[in-house]
């Protein structure tokens, strides 16, 4: 089978990769261009490990083709921190203890940051709301959720916790 | 002498230098949380591929049960990209993956034993073609008519193993002369463990027959053993690794064998690197569960609820060979009495076969499923004889003259009465209680129920010889520290515990340790990370070999510096011997020119325990770990929807090793419990396919099912009576069991739609199951 020639944005870096015409986007990160922080949970869209933007709009990568992202920009948990420094969610997931096993945390925070994208000052209902589609079967979630209200708290300038 | 001299154990004084610093106890954060967080940590199938690499699917066939007649497989070998394809008869060695009991076999051969079971394997050059590849295979099996559920095995007199009773006193005579008689059924169901990372492991040939796994497994010396054995080579020829697992909850204890054995045989017989990593459907249609049970009960009370005897038979699902199950189920019979006294008892087992992929254990082990029932007998007791469940479960805990389990073993550490009185205290369960009636009174579709459940939680594997570890610690040139142990991290924090342990005998930070992925070749012959006693051995192996290390270091630094060996002491980074502070690692450095070895082992056991199951006599358990929950539902009578509003916990860890990681075992374990008995359901159709294979129709907890108002502590004390690693406790499953709180206050709130009727309600407590039981008491 003929393989595409896509081009695309992936963290800011102009790529280039060939993929079959069914290749999932996260087969792609994972397998062509070794961006393994996207995980395979569920290759059905349930459980958000793969979570990455796509054109700045939270997708399940298990869900979106390859293809798709030709001319299109692509962020990953790859992108998610600047060199040494981390991103503020990940600093607060850090500090929170807001992870176990790790395999959804990629997921989490990207979502998170997304959501903190949109809206800095979210109600906790909010923000469980929109974490409803990351699975995690370590933590619980109120150490995550603790996590993103405190990483909003500090993006909003207030003292954590305030 | 230092503190952390004196004594053989490690008590409370091993920790750290008096003055010193030292991680142990600190909540420092997961030794990996940064490449967590950065998406960095490499799981299987991050790893990078050697060249070469090709990608093994496993296939099966339609049917449930039966002789196999023909497996056609023309087609999956003509597919794009099929490198080799595997059947049973490929294995040089033993076809058998199982634990330790036999009849599991790697590649099915003659007979189809549950639907999903492997038959053959594809390994071709990419996942995508090794799994379409994979089912375009044609199996033909005389179709035999399954026994699915644990009715239809008990109907068909199978058994995986012969019945076991623990029976004290004489229960029957003396529930027959109790005031009071109940009896009743209930159903719990399983679990599937939903790790998020599948089962996965990736194969590297290397030269004289050697065989490399990267498996993601708990248990890394069985895969060696079972490849090795499989492969007919010896076991010196096969090494397993694992950095880290994306979970695991039982479900890679025994149960990753398989995977890791389909991985070697593609690499054996293709001479290429060969990977299996478990697509989520097949993971959860291939893989075993939690048991789940049928039990019977009949007990006796006084008029003051307590009990006089009781007599329960417990029917479990083990599926279609014994896996784990003869641990798993004795576990439920060692926690059917949960925190409670039963002055006579019969407690009666029964490993039911049934044409059902093999249940293996999970979280528990069995015991969630016993001290569920204790639990029913408790609210059942309060519903009839109209008392508060609360004071119904304190009359009947262990206490004086009142500490003899039915196996036989006295209770000697038993908290629970003063720990279930700091929670009630602390969560201000008496006036919410009133309040809840007041509610209860006025409403007319929602049901309001509250509930305080206590856990009390035997350590240590029931298999004696499992209670068993090594370590092998290396001080370095630098001063840097390298560990290895045979425990495995699943997310657990044990890596990080151990770091902080062996930081603390140092006298350095918990960084300058650091813990390399377990490798059957650096410490071998290990049991598997299980039973939650990963840290309880492992850290204290390697405790054992640092204080080893650090003994070699005092004497020469005694000499060097003609001090006094009790004078010289470790913290801050930095030797003090009293007349002056050497670094950490110019001592290390001088212990090498002066050729002092600065590598050691240490190994562990876990003393006093002396079960003997042939006889049911002995003790089982080193200690016990305890726990309190309150939880507070609000339940829709009309649609069975049910929501937890508020979560109390209240959990005893001895004296922490690390606070955050305990706290995040506690939640963690609390909602994984909440899963299994509110929304996570197991559903066979009557061919015995599980319909529930996915995440959009099996469902665990989510961030939105989690209550807003969850209140964890740690319950504090001077720490573990017994001689544990700095008098901590175990941590990893008795949590799990704080979540029983939920399904008793779901109970209570049905309950109050007809006082004095006890709800028919089985486990799960799905929506379903909660209008069937308000329905029963509406009749």
């Amino acid at each position: 089978m003929a393989k595409l020639h896509i081009t695309t944005t992936i963290n800011g870096d102009a790529t280039e990769f060939l993929c079959e015409p069914e290749q999932t986007l996260l087969d792609v990160l994972r397998d062509e261009l070794q961006l393994t922080g996207s995980k395979e949970g569920c290759a059905s869209g349930d459980c958000g490990a793969c979570s990455v933007m796509l054109d700045g709009r939270l997708v399940c990568a298990c869900l979106v083709l390859g293809a798709e992202a030709a001319g299109r920009t692509v962020e990953t948990i790859e992108g998610v921190a600047r060199g040494e420094e981390l991103h503020l969610v990940q600093r607060k997931f850090l500090e929170h203890h807001a992870l176990q096993c790790g395999v959804c945390t990629p997921g989490f925070i990207v979502a998170a940051k997304a959501l903190l994208e949109r809206d800095t000052d979210p109600s906790e209902t909010e923000v469980r709301y929109w974490l409803a589609g990351n699975l995690c079967r370590c933590t619980g979630y109120d150490k995550i959720v603790r996590a993103v209200l405190d990483a909003a708290a500090e993006m909003r300038g207030e003292e954590a916790g305030a | 002498m230092p503190p952390s001299e004196q004594g053989s154990g490690a008590g409370i004084a091993a920790r750290g230098a008096p003055g010193a610093e030292t991680d142990v106890g600190a909540a420092i954060a997961h030794d990996s949380a940064e490449r967590h967080v950065r998406g960095s940590a490499a799981y299987v199938d991050d790893i990078r591929e050697p060249a070469g690499t090709l990608h093994v699917a496993p296939g099966y066939a339609e049917a449930t049960c039966g002789r196999l007649r023909s497996v056609d497989l023309d087609a999956v070998r003509r597919a794009p990209g099929v490198v080799a394809v595997l059947l049973a008869s490929d294995i040089p060695g033993a076809n058998e993956c199982s634990p330790s009991l036999g009849g599991d076999p790697v590649l099915a051969d003659s007979e189809i034993l549950f639907h999903g079971q492997v038959v053959f394997a594809v390994a071709a050059a990419s996942r995508r073609d090794a799994r379409r590849a994979a089912r375009l295979a044609r199996i033909d099996v005389e179709e035999g008519a399954p026994a699915v559920d644990v009715e239809a095995g008990v109907h068909s007199g199978r058994q995986i193993l012969p019945p076991y009773e623990f029976r004290c006193g004489t229960p029957r005579d003396a529930i027959a002369a109790s005031p009071r008689i109940h009896e009743g059924t209930l159903r719990i169901g399983g679990q599937e463990h939903f790790y998020l990372e599948g089962q996965a492991a990736l194969a590297i040939p290397e030269e004289a027959g050697e065989m490399y796994l990267h498996s993601s497994t708990q248990h890394p010396s069985d895969v060696q053993r079972l490849v090795a054995r499989m492969l007919d080579v010896p076991l010196a020829r096969v090494v397993c690794e694992c950095r880290r697992m994306g979970g695991g909850f039982g479900g890679k204890e025994s149960q990753a064998a398989q995977w890791a054995c389909l991985a070697a045989l593609a690499a054996h017989v293709t001479g290429r690197p060969a990977k299996v990593c478990l697509d989520r459907d097949d993971d959860m249609i291939m893989t075993g569960k939690r048991h789940d049970f049928r039990v019977a009960y009949r007990f006796g009370t006084d008029d003051e609820g307590r009990l006089t005897g009781v007599d329960v038979d417990f029917d479990a699902r083990c599926g279609c060979s014994a896996d784990l199950s003869l641990g798993v189920v004795d576990r439920t019979m060692f926690h059917a009495d949960n925190a409670y006294y039963y002055p006579h008892a019969r407690i009666h087992t029964r490993r039911v076969r049934t044409d059902t992929v093999s249940n293996t254990a999970f979280r528990g082990f069995g015991g969630p499923q016993g001290m569920l029932i204790a639990e029913r007998m408790m609210d059942e007791i309060a519903i009839r004889l109209r008392l508060d469940p609360l004071t119904v479960r304190k009359r009947n805990l262990y206490g004086p003259g009142r500490d003899i389990t039915p196996y036989g073993m006295r209770v000697r550490d038993n908290i629970a009465p003063r720990l279930i009185r700091t929670l009630e205290r602390d969560c201000d369960y008496a006036r919410r209680r009133r309040d809840i009636a007041r509610y209860n009174a006025k409403a007319a579709h929602l049901r309001k129920g509250i509930s305080l459940t206590p856990v009390k939680f035997g350590i240590a594997f029931t298999l004696k010889h499992l209670n068993q570890t090594g370590a092998l610690v290396h001080l370095l040139t630098d001063g840097s520290i390298q560990v290895n142990h045979g425990g495995t991290e699943m997310g657990q924090g044990l890596h990080t515990k151990v770091a902080q342990v062996v930081s603390g005998e140092f006298g350095v930070e918990a960084a300058r340790v650091r813990i390399t992925a377990t490798q059957t070749d650096k410490v071998p012959n290990t049991g598997p990370t299980a039973a939650s006693s990963g840290t309880d051995l492992n850290a204290m192996a390697a405790l054992r070999a640092a204080r080893t290390i650090r003994s070699r270091l005092v004497a020469l630094a005694a000499r060097l510096y003609q001090v006094d060996r009790a004078d010289i002491t470790f913290g801050g980074g930095q030797v003090n011997t009293g007349r002056r502070s050497v670094p950490l690692a110019e001592l290390a450095r001088l212990a090498f020119t002066e050729r002092v070895s600065l590598s050691s082992t240490g190994f562990y056991a876990t003393p006093k325990i002396t079960w003997d199951r042939d006889t049911a006599t002995g003790r089982p358990f080193l200690y016990f770990a305890y726990g309190a929950a309150c939880t507070e539902v609000t339940v829709d009578t009309m649609t069975g929807e049910m929501r937890v509003d508020r979560v109390d916990l209240l959990h005893d860890v001895g004296r922490s090793l690390n606070p955050a990681i305990d706290i995040g075992q506690i939640e963690g374990g609390f909602v994984q419990g909440m899963g299994w008995l509110t929304t996570e359901e197991l559903v066979f159709d009557a061919r015995g396919r599980l319909m529930t294979h996915a995440p959009s129709t099996y469902k665990i907890p989510a961030c939105s099912d989690v209550p807003a108002d969850f209140r964890v502590a740690l319950w504090e004390s001077r720490g573990n009576r017994e001689p544990t690693v700095h008098r901590s406790k175990a941590v990893g499953e008795p949590p799990l069991m704080l979540a029983l709180s939920v399904f008793s206050a779901i109970t209570h709130a049905i309950a109050t739609l007809a006082p004095g009727r006890v709800p028919p309600l089985d486990a799960p407590a799905t929506p379903e199951a909660i209008l069937r039981a308000v329905e029963a008491l509406r009749d």
